[in-house]
């Protein structure tokens, strides 16, 4: 039996708000690589793709992936950014809006056609980058993400926290 | 169980996002309400205007892990319009680049999302290494799943938004070298993906459903790419004609559109594949799954989890085929002629049948588009299975917390993935 300390560990989230989750993707293909040297250093508290336990608390690092387009989404983002010490956005449609916020551009034609469907599942009436909703701690840029950024990130992350 | 109200909001290890209200009352099933949690995007819409030549670049944008099918289908779609003929190396190219998605596709849903189940586990990262057997399972996770990212990524440029690929070829063709040492690499998950079908094959779970079609698209050599369409009667006609075939269901309470087939519930994907078209598997995989391949046809959906992992060793073995024969000779993309018309598109994406009609303008232009994906396609027959498991169960003794898991191992069962079925607003038929 260990009766030690347990070595600490960085708590991390991933979430998915608006878009393709190529990002989502990218991450789950990188474990092919790093899971053996991620999982003694790593927490995954919550990421929906590969469990469904889920802990919104207390993290140290939110990745998060997709663009804002409903009041839910911005009060979830809201509560994930209360719950981290460092919140990244991940790809394109977190960090600039794009592709997911193709809808902003639309003439009042196009606007008028879909203007039932933004009624009726309470849409907002802009979609919007992380950066306009909440403070972004990072960004990884990249349609899908930057790998080489992403794993730099998580580097620089278990570093600050003191993980290695 | 005689009274439960269920509400899953967020149904976990599917790609995206769904949740569930289920309503018992004295035994009776009152309500199911599955629903596409996604909010839609607007890619119908957002096409318009948008050039023929980067049209395809762009719709790979609904879906990250679908993305090189959406692919595909556009640019089959915008190549029948222009009346462009890909060249044999682009059309061996193209098949590989699929295998790959294939592979490492359903390596993700079986491995990664479905597999915990079986090991009554939440999730593969909680697999115990001290175990040998959830030690090799691990291991073979990420070894099936790499070989495929590999072999997309050595053909497109990255196994997610392919940058390669275009109208009329390649903008950058593979390496011969690199395509060579993908060889062994493949050769060595073979008996890994056997592991994988005898899993599946012997300890999956059952739901019958006896009342349902099947529709495919299939050649003789299970490509994926090309054939026609197979109905459940086993008739055959043109895939162009897909869309004929289909009706646009509203589903006030979800995201999504759902469809049925000539007025019938219906299934895509592998078990419907495997169901119309086994013996268009490679004959090496027929020859190495012969006993597993008894149990097709099948009306079980768990058993499109099966069909996945055999598909996986069929995506293999073609590949190692065509990669044995390329010899990759210097070629650029033929250049498309700009021209007016409509055209159809249609190919298996891992989860089903995807079907793109679009109609240009004469200078290339995108004048409208529609686009219906498999998981739309599945999504009534996903809320029936959920209903019928409910009146088989609700009788015995199964906690709540069961039939929660229970529900959404049916839903995995289906591997839909909703960032396909929510990018558009709403159906409207172009005159074919």
């Amino acid at each position: 039996m260990y009766l030690g300390v347990m070595p600490k560990k960085l708590r991390i989230g991933w979430f998915s708000f608006s878009c393709c989750e190529d990002s989502t993707i990218i991450f789950t293909e990188l474990l092919n690589d790093h899971y053996r040297q991620w999982k003694d250093k790593i927490e995954f508290c919550s990421a929906l793709v590969l469990r469904k336990k889920s802990t919104v608390k207390d993290l140290d690092v939110a990745f998060v992936e997709g663009a804002i387009t409903s009041r839910k989404q911005e009060e979830k983002l809201r509560q994930i950014r209360r719950e981290s010490k460092k919140l990244v956005a991940i790809g394109a449609c977190a960090c600039i809006g794009m592709p997911s916020s193709q809808r902003n551009l639309f003439n009042e034609k196009t606007n008028k056609e879909i203007q039932n469907i933004l009624i009726r599942f309470n849409y907002a009436k802009t979609v919007r980058k992380l950066s306009e909703v909440v403070n972004v701690d990072d960004f990884v840029h990249g349609c899908p993400m930057d790998e080489n950024i992403f794993l730099a990130t998580v580097n620089k992350y278990l570093k600050e926290f003191k993980i290695i | 169980m005689h009274n439960l109200d269920l509400k899953l909001a967020d149904i976990s290890k599917i790609e995206g996002k769904a949740s569930c209200e289920i309503s018992v009352k004295n035994g009776k099933v009152q309500k199911v309400a599955f629903s596409i949690a996604e909010y839609k995007r607007f890619y119908t819409q957002a096409i318009c205007g948008k050039d023929m030549i980067a049209l395809p670049q762009l719709t790979a944008r609904i879906c990250g892990t679908c993305s090189n099918a959406h692919l595909l289908c556009a640019l089959k779609a915008v190549e029948k319009i222009v009346g462009l003929i890909p060249s044999p190396q682009t059309i061996y190219l193209r098949k590989l680049l699929n295998y790959g998605l294939i592979i490492r596709d359903h390596g993700l849903h079986l491995y990664v999302f479905v597999m915990p189940d079986l090991f009554h586990k939440d999730s593969i990262l909680d697999f115990d290494e001290n175990n040998p057997e959830e030690h090799k399972y691990l291991d073979d996770t990420f070894k099936v799943k790499a070989a495929g990212n590999n072999l997309s990524k050595a053909i497109g440029g990255r196994s997610v938004h392919a940058p390669f690929l275009t109208v009329g070829g390649f903008t950058k063709l593979p390496d011969q070298n690199q395509l060579i040492k993908l060889i062994p690499e493949l050769q060595g998950i073979r008996k890994t993906v056997l592991d994988l079908i005898e899993l599946f094959g012997e300890r999956d779970f059952s739901l019958i459903r006896d009342d349902i079609d099947f529709a495919a698209i299939t050649d003789n050599e299970y490509s994926f790419l090309y054939g026609d369409l197979i109905r459940s009667d086993g008739s055959v006609v043109p895939s162009e004609n897909y869309g004929k075939y289909l009706e646009h269901v509203v589903i006030p309470y979800s995201h999504a559109s759902g469809y049925k087939f000539m007025g019938k519930v219906y299934m895509v994907g592998a078990l419907a594949r495997l169901n119309l078209a086994k013996k268009n598997l490679h004959q090496k995989t027929q020859t190495s799954t012969q006993k597993y391949l008894k149990k097709f046809p099948s009306q079980n959906i768990f058993h499109n989890n099966l069909a996945q992992a055999i598909e996986i060793l069929h995506a293999i073995d073609s590949s190692i085929d065509i990669l044995n024969k390329l010899k990759i000779t210097p070629e650029k993309p033929i250049v498309p002629q700009r021209k007016k018309g409509k055209g159809v598109g249609v190919i298996e994406a891992p989860r089903g049948t995807l079907y793109y009609n679009l109609e240009l303008d004469d200078s290339g232009k995108i004048v409208r588009g529609q686009i219906v994906v498999p998981t739309g396609q599945n999504q009534i027959g996903i809320e029936g299975s959920i209903r019928k498991y409910l009146e088989k169960n609700m009788a015995l003794d199964k906690s709540r917390e069961e039939i929660e898991l229970d529900v959404e191992k049916i839903v995995r069962a289906y591997d839909p993935c909703m960032s396909c079925a929510s990018h558009f607003l709403k159906f409207k038929w172009l005159p074919e």
